[in-house]
């Protein structure tokens, strides 16, 4: 008997290789630094914009290797990162501080490459440097919160109705509103009344005489989570645009967290600041009856304050505040009847109440709305931490048009993305449960360097040992197992590369090397089996055969066990570990096709069609 | 070129008391040294901030703790991290503050007080309740992977075969976490890695030992129970070795040059899959027979009798 290769199999092994080849090959291309540059909150980055800083850079004497604008942001190519850096100066002079640079390394695929999706693979936290955190969203928080809402609510709606209650207290502990009442009768009209509008809210009778205890469905309670949750990650994500990092990464994680992944960051103390700023939001009504210039030249009117908007255009404010961010309970952006771009924007009972008070007498006027942020400023506290600076812009200013309640409308706005970010910027003010950060791991960008260089060298070595070990042990076998080893690592750079949520990391590339040593034992099996049924004193190539075959049973019930304890790390695993996890359950894979696959096919083609006596092993 | 080359089969059976009596001591002393002195837990687990800072022209440690505990920090823990430039701050973690600005504060205390800039390398901060998550995950992962590793073998296999692996793959990872607490190296997320992946990895070797136990009962006919297991592990031997002595050259690659973060994921590996080999040479199959595995458990089951089977067909 012979062993010959059907066609199919050199066409997929040709195919496989060939393929992770192509997507393997974008990480030899070094990567670029570059700068991004991004308009922050509502303003343009124009195709003029872009031509300028091409400009300033050529008048500054820094030559960009490229400065494209697309979706939005100016991208420049550098050669150096001294050049980036001089470059990133340059840009905040010529541009000011409504926009965002960001430091970037940028990779330089090539165009046929990029066209076949091919990209480099991407590099963990603890390779790249940068900044982790977990952060924990307060649900408690936002329950009680609610729950503080609805008492509010609740004693507005019953004076409404006429309903005589002696209490309605919150109990947070519990989660519930307490309501205590006169008789049996009012019991039932109370219910009769707070049951009407809200299908999501739950009576039962209380512990003392003519009570009622109201607490939210679970359906409702999910609501809440949820909201805050999302509101929380819109108002992170915002601020993380501030603090102007490339490829910044803001996702949920379960039911109340929060990961925040900044890759690059220079200064992490900075960017927990930032996260963790506060912001709050304040009506105050314009004053019409003073003179603004007058206002500007230092004679302030007693009662008001100069405030200014994002381009610095003044308003003389009245002192006194008429609500406060904190009374808002939700803001969405939309359209008005005429198709302008609107803000509406629902308050609390006691919000409502306050807002209809002060908008009694003031119809016609003009109402501005606060935002108010704490930001860190250059100053620095004894303890080094940065000393926080209020700032404070107006972001509105609208005519009141009419009385207004519980719910009101903010109309006049220039487009919808202006809209938008008001509605974002609203309801920033109304964060209804506060975050905390739980976890950080922050990376410094030279230890980042140090340890894909590690890295590499420990891969490099442990493939350089292996190699020469098996020619010492299988001779020309052990270069048959060489080769499989190397389009090994081939395979899992190319699946690596391919595969969008795979993220190289440390232990990930531990797991590449351990992978390397393990590898081979597909191999390993093979070839002792073939020995075995040599000893045997069968044909070679009846050897060959069966030692494929009786080996391919072992080796797929050892890899099984492997790849599912992978997978089981893989669920569990953070981060790093899940790279790890990524790296191992690639490496089995692409292992078990090597050897059964690919070195079958190599054997084959040079002892399988032949008559031989002996193999070289 | 052969490692082992033999005509006769070994006698691996004649080991199997001392071997059996060795790893219950060992399992016996590690359980001991876990309960006794504990497992050093890493930040992973406990919860508390590490911060690694370097220094150019070299750390002076007992300078750097005077300024911590001027700091208000006398609690921290400060050691050189794989150099005599590195410098690894661990501080526990503490109530009432403010956790994740603690990083900040020693930071700047040190970058005041020292005459040289100094480069903050990394910073791991990790709140308790988190630490508690991940230990109680972990652990999970690892009941997770013994019963995943159970049910597998049990359906491939046979229940006897698939304990002894299981108890076997216990002993491994009892006696590393021994070492572990016995020498305190500290138990971190990548050691839950490297012990997972030993879990993998011994199950491996075990299977294919297992997987010729199986083969060889099949074949020897007339052999004895003993005589079985010794030709399967003598016939599987050559590639136990060579498998293990690979992964065991990569790994010691891995330890003296993956630098300091992989240091204990490299430790961890390196010494359960020394064990681990042992223990699929020796305690597997040894734990097999002691359940009483025969013949007649390892033979194809016959094919069963099929419904109507005998009758004539009606039409």
């Amino acid at each position: 008997m012979l062993n010959k290769n059907p066609l199919w199999r050199y066409l997929v092994v040709v195919g496989v290789l060939l393929a992770a080849f192509l997507y393997a090959l974008p990480n030899v291309y070094p990567e670029d630094p570059a700068l991004n540059i991004n308009a922050s909150r509502g303003g343009v980055v124009s195709e003029t914009t872009r031509a300028e800083l091409e400009q300033a850079f050529v008048a500054a004497n820094i030559t960009a290797k490229a400065v494209t604008l697309t979706e939005g942001q100016i991208l420049a190519r550098f050669s150096s990162a001294e050049d980036q850096l001089r470059a990133r100066e340059v840009a905040e002079r010529q541009l000011g501080g409504s926009y965002i640079t960001a430091l970037n390394m940028v990779p330089t695929t090539p165009g046929w490459l990029r066209a076949i999706g091919a990209s480099p693979m991407k590099l963990g936290l603890d390779l790249r440097g940068g900044v982790h955190f977990l952060m924990a969203v307060d649900m408690k928080a936002a329950i009680d919160k609610n729950i503080n809402d609805l008492v509010q609510a609740f004693r507005a709606d019953l004076r409404e109705e006429r309903v005589r209650y002696r209490a309605v207290q919150a109990d947070l502990d519990r989660s519930q509103v307490q309501i205590l009442l006169r008789s049996a009768e009012d019991v039932a009209a109370a219910r009769a009344v707070l049951g009407k509008g809200d299908q999501e809210l739950m009576f039962s009778d209380g512990d003392t005489e003519h009570s009622l205890l109201v607490s939210l469905s679970e359906n409702r309670v999910r609501e809440i989570r949820e909201y805050a949750l999302e509101q929380n990650i819109t108002i992170i994500r915002n601020r993380v645009n501030e603090i102007g990092v490339a490829e910044p990464l803001v996702q949920r994680q379960g039911a109340d967290r929060i990961i925040v992944q900044l890759p690059g960051v220079q200064d992490p103390a900075q960017a927990k600041e930032i996260l963790g700023a506060t912001a709050t939001l304040e009506f105050r009504l314009v004053d019409n009856d003073s003179d603004l210039g007058a206002a500007l030249d230092g004679r302030l009117p007693a009662g008001a304050s100069i405030y200014r908007d994002r381009n610095g255009m003044p308003y003389l404010l009245e002192n006194r505040t008429m609500l406060t961010g904190d009374h808002i309970t939700g803001a969405t952006s939309g359209y008005d009847e005429y198709s302008r771009p609107q803000v509406s924007i629902s308050l609390d009972a006691q919000g409502g109440n306050l807002l209809s008070n002060a908008t009694r007498s003031t119809i016609g006027r003009q109402m501005a709305t606060v935002f108010i942020e704490y930001k860190p400023g250059e100053e620095r506290n004894e303890d080094g931490t940065p000393v926080l600076v209020k700032y404070e812009e107006v972001i509105n200013a609208a005519t009141i048009q009419a009385r207004l309640g519980r719910s009101f409308r903010i109309t006049g706005i220039d487009n919808p993305a202006e809209a938008q970010n008001l509605a974002l910027l609203l309801r920033a003010g109304a964060l209804i449960a506060p975050t905390q950060i739980i976890e950080e791991r922050t990376i410094g960008p030279s230890l980042g360097k140090e340890n894909i260089d590690l890295g590499m060298t420990a891969i490099m070595w442990g493939m350089v040992v292996v190699l020469i070990f098996m020619v010492l042990y299988y001779k020309a076998f052990g270069l048959i197992a060489n080769v499989a080893l190397i389009a090994n690592l081939i395979l899992i750079t190319g699946f690596m590369s391919m595969i969008p949520g795979a993220t190289l990391t440390l232990p990930g590339m531990a797991g590449i090397v351990l992978t390397v040593g393990m590898a081979v034992d597909a191999n390993v099996l093979i070839f002792e089996r073939i020995r075995e049924e040599l000893a045997e004193g069968r044909s070679v190539q009846q050897a060959i055969h069966h030692g494929y075959d009786r080996a391919f049973a072992t080796i797929a019930d050892s890899n099984i066990t492997t790849l599912l304890v992978a997978l089981i790390l893989f669920g569990i695993g953070t981060g790093p570990v899940k790279g790890f996890a990524i790296t191992l359950a690639i490496g089995i894979l692409t292992s078990i096709f090597t050897s059964v696959v690919g070195t079958r096919l190599l054997v084959n083609l040079i002892w399988g069609g032949r008559r031989v006596q002996s193999l070289p092993m | 070129m052969r490692i082992f080359s033999f005509t006769e089969p070994l006698n691996f059976m004649r080991f199997k008391t001392p071997a059996l009596i060795l790893s219950t001591l060992l399992v016996i002393a590690s359980l001991t040294t876990i309960t006794v002195k504990g497992m050093n837990w890493g930040l992973d687990f406990t919860g508390g901030t590490v911060i690694e800072v370097g220094y150019s022209g070299g750390a002076d440690l007992s300078q750097v703790r005077q300024v911590l505990a001027d700091s208000g920090y006398p609690d921290a823990v400060v050691q050189y991290f794989g150099s005599s430039e590195d410098v690894a701050i661990r501080i526990s973690p503490r109530e009432g503050v403010e956790q994740s600005a603690i990083s900040n504060q020693v930071l700047s205390a040190l970058a005041v007080t020292s005459s040289e800039p100094i480069e903050m390398r990394r910073v791991e901060f990790v709140g308790p309740s988190v630490g508690d998550e991940l230990k109680e995950q972990g652990g999970l992962a690892m009941l997770a992977a013994l019963i995943g590793i159970l049910l597998y073998v049990t359906m491939r296999f046979e229940w006897r075969l698939s304990v002894g692996a299981v108890m076997a793959l216990g002993h491994d990872v009892i006696i590393t976490l021994g070492l572990f607490s016995l020498l305190q190296l500290e138990f971190d997320l990548t050691v839950l890695a490297a012990i997972l992946a030993l879990i993998g990895y011994s199950i491996n070797d075990t299977i294919v030992v297992f997987d010729r136990i199986r083969e060889s009962f099949r074949k020897l006919r007339d052999a004895t129970v003993h005589e079985t297991i010794n030709h399967a592990v003598t016939s599987t031997l050559n590639r136990t070795v060579v498998t293990s002595l690979t992964t065991i050259i990569v790994l010691i690659v891995l330890f003296t040059m993956g630098g300091a973060l992989i240091h204990n994921f490299a430790t961890a590996l390196l010494f359960g899959i020394a064990i681990g080999t042992y223990s699929s040479v020796f305690v597997a199959s040894s734990l097999a027979v002691q359940l009483g595995i025969s013949r007649e458990d390892m033979l194809p089951p016959p094919p069963p009798e099929k419904e109507g089977e005998g009758t004539e067909p009606l039409l």
